[in-house]
């Protein structure tokens, strides 16, 4: 019997390479469930989540609403208008407010990074689950993309994965660099200097890559981060057009991984910009794959938690 | 009150003064220095014995929030902290509601100062009216109503125009610029220092070249009009050269820097911990090293506190939420002790820096005790070992780094013009 000994999944950080194979393996399981008729099991009967969303999102939520009804709990959805402080109710008060409902698990987004610490600790009795905070991480999201990794190649060990956008501002870089950092994966990174937070090379098996170029050669994996031109375009690029020229892949620039090479965007995409359409909608692309493996990883990140083994 | 300060080490580099001495004070005014001095008539003897006897410790930059936000401190409160840390005069930095940019505010202060503080307060006034960065404060006025130098403290002089005009203003006025450093387009919405740390943390990093560009700024700003400026809470290894360097071609730039500069690093901050969280940020090692590189030759000219209280509410939020600023008051003097004890400095170059230079740079007739002199004295009992805890501390608010931690070196006794206003346990 494997159990999960955290009552809280924030961060792969957090994880040994030992808990994050167990969520793994938990989630290749679930995904029979996912493939019947009847899409439902008892596990989690009885237990209320509730999925609070302080920044918006359509794929993670609906993901996570729907892991938690395969498992038959009752899932609660909240979008509070505002997270600032000064306009209205704190985010403790709205959590004890919450946990008066006596909730078993929160599933949280939240545009500050590290919130979710912050959270646990007023809530001893509930268990917290990340679902993004700020820049920091995106533990769901580096699970599911290190499944769709191993559904593809077996293994994570001795993988050379390429992640290229802004890695600054990106909580799903962090999480796949903890996560594959430990599970011997090697990261190489791409992206303007101007997106490339200092010390990252220090966060785990990381190499920064000069040139898109240098990162994706060879690569087993290229994963593709969000670019936004309201965002990024601020000061960090001149605008979407010159970006994509340098770190936009394509099927030309695709070659130069390795022939059976997978390609993986946390979505949502923007065609034609980080990537063209060509590699999206191609053979190698494993972008609806990743969404397919979130609903199973959701599913068992709130199996564990809940206090779920596995034989 | 009269009183015999008997058998302390007494260290005074305004008179170059370090052995083993009594003090007889008298009517508020130190009288005589001397070995085995009498009590005088009615005097009340201080035993100072394996004490240090040491100017009274000057604090030039601190928020006491009084007026108008009196449930994060107030001038009462803040001065019982200063008092128990050592602390013998404070001056108090102006963004209060309403600000201190005039006289009533200013009269307010030393009035209530007078009335019911433990110890001397010397209110800054602001550089600009409102601190809204735009027209020049009313100068004359402030200095007249007992203000001893102008900051907009909290934040930069935006402008390098008006900043050029308040230098030249103030030194025809003689009252002291003190200047936050700070670039804030490069801040943005930082909230941290950049770094390794704020990658790890996911939180938006300060750049130290935010501090090192505005301290370039207001030295050369200095050096061109001619006047004296100071900058404060130095905390970067890039505004310490830029400093060394200007006051080797003789401008007239001073500066301070507060002991989380030179004891904590912004691994602090991991766990998200909002006690760890000031402006500017807690640095990296290196910026550490120089800090107290600067302090060994003299760079930096003082230490002071910019002790900033914030209510739990305040504090006590996700990262981001949460204001910047930590009480300092009453650790400052074990911190900086530690000074001493790793070899920095040695420990009349620590009074120096937390009396004597203080005094010289505000124009204070304090900061010494040569005969005649105001009687504001700190005794310190350096071996004395205490904890830091929400109840040891003075101040209404609690929103110390060190909670829980063990300093070593405490305030025994703090005389103000010859008063004593605090005995240590």
């Amino acid at each position: 019997m494997k159990s999960f000994k955290h009552k809280d999944i924030i961060a792969l950080r957090d994880l040994t390479k030992e808990e994050i194979e167990l969520l793994i393996e938990t989630a290749e399981g679930m995904r029979e469930i996912n493939s019947r008729d009847i899409k439902k099991v008892p596990t989690l009967r009885g237990k209320t989540i509730i999925n609070l969303f302080y920044e918006s999102s359509t794929r993670t939520r609906t993901s996570f609403e729907i892991a938690g009804k395969r498992l038959s709990a009752d899932t609660v959805n909240i979008t509070p208008s505002s997270s600032s402080a000064t306009k209205g109710e704190t985010l403790s008060d709205t959590a004890l407010n919450l946990l008066a409902m006596k909730p078993d698990i929160i599933v949280m987004r939240h545009a500050v990074s590290g919130s979710h610490y912050y959270l646990a600790g007023k809530l001893p009795n509930c268990s917290i689950i990340n679902a993004g905070d700020g820049a920091h991480e995106h533990p769901s999201q580096g699970l599911l993309d290190m499944l769709t990794m191993k559904d593809r190649f077996g293994r994570l060990d001795g993988l050379k994965v390429a992640i290229v956008g802004d890695i600054t501002h990106s909580r799903v870089a962090r999480s796949n660099i903890q996560g594959l950092t430990k599970m011997g994966s090697s990261i190489y990174l791409a992206g303007p200097p101007t997106m490339m937070p200092p010390g990252v090379e220090r966060l785990g098996n990381v190499t920064v890559c000069g040139t898109m170029k240098e990162a994706i050669q060879d690569a087993d994996v290229v994963m593709m981060l969000r670019i936004q031109q309201e965002r990024q375009g601020k000061t960090l690029m001149p605008n979407t057009r010159e970006y994509s020229r340098y770190f936009g892949l394509n099927p030309d620039n695709l070659k130069l991984a390795k022939p059976d090479a997978i390609v993986m965007h946390p979505g949502p995409i923007n065609r034609g910009v980080e990537m063209s359409s060509y590699v999206v909608d191609g053979d190698q692309s494993r972008v609806l794959k990743q969404v397919e493996n979130g609903v199973a990883v959701r599913m068992a990140m709130l199996y564990h938690v809940a206090g779920g083994e596995l034989e | 009150m009269n009183l015999l300060i008997k058998g302390g080490r007494v260290i005074d580099p305004s008179q170059g003064l370090d052995r083993v001495a009594d003090i007889v004070v008298e009517n508020g005014l130190v009288k005589e220095i001397g070995s085995g001095l009498a009590a005088p008539a009615g005097a009340e003897t201080v035993d100072a014995s394996g004490k240090y006897v040491v100017p009274g410790l000057i604090d030039m930059h601190v928020h006491l929030r009084d007026p108008g936000l009196e449930y994060k401190e107030d001038i009462v409160s803040g001065t019982r902290a200063a008092v128990a840390g050592g602390f013998t005069s404070v001056c108090c930095m102006p963004n209060t509601k309403p600000v201190i940019d005039s006289k009533a505010i200013a009269t307010y202060i030393t009035t209530k100062a007078k009335a019911e503080g433990f110890c001397n307060v010397f209110p800054v006034g602001a550089i600009t009216q409102g601190m809204g960065g735009e027209r020049l404060s009313e100068m004359g006025e402030l200095k007249e109503s007992g203000c001893v130098a102008v900051s907009d403290d909290g934040r930069p002089v935006k402008s390098a125009e008006l900043m050029r005009r308040a230098l030249q203003y103030a030194a025809g006025i003689g009252i002291l610029v003190i200047s936050h450093a700070e670039e804030l387009d490069l801040v943005g919405e930082g909230t941290m220092n950049e770094g390794f740390t704020s990658t790890e943390l996911g939180l938006k990093g300060i750049p130290r070249v935010a501090e090192d560009i505005a301290t370039a700024r207001e030295i050369m700003l200095a050096e061109y009009t001619g006047s004296p400026v100071h900058i404060a809470h130095v905390s970067t290894a890039g505004s310490v050269r830029i400093i060394r360097d200007a006051k080797a071609r003789g401008v007239r730039v001073t500066c301070e820097t507060a002991p989380h500069y030179f004891t904590l690093t912004d691994d602090a901050v991991r766990g998200y911990n909002t006690n760890a969280k000031m402006n500017p940020p807690l640095r990296e090692a290196d910026d550490v090293a120089a800090i107290k590189a600067g302090l060994a030759d003299g760079t930096i000219d003082c230490i002071a506190t910019d002790h900033a209280p914030h209510h739990i509410d305040e504090k006590d939020l996700e990262f981001n939420e949460a204001m910047n600023g930590i009480v300092g008051l009453e650790t400052s003097l074990p911190l900086s002790l530690g000074l001493v004890a790793d070899g920095t400095l040695t420990l009349p170059a620590l009074v120096e820096k937390m009396a004597c230079r203080p005094a010289a740079i505000l124009g204070l007739d304090r900061g010494t005790l040569k005969t005649g002199s105001i009687a504001d004295i700190t005794v310190v009992d350096p071996g004395r070992e205490w904890q830091v805890t929400a109840e040891s501390l003075a101040s209404k608010s609690k929103n110390s780094p060190w909670l829980d931690e063990t300093m070593r070196g405490a305030a025994a006794c703090t005389i103000v013009g010859g008063k004593v206003v605090y005995q240590g346990r």
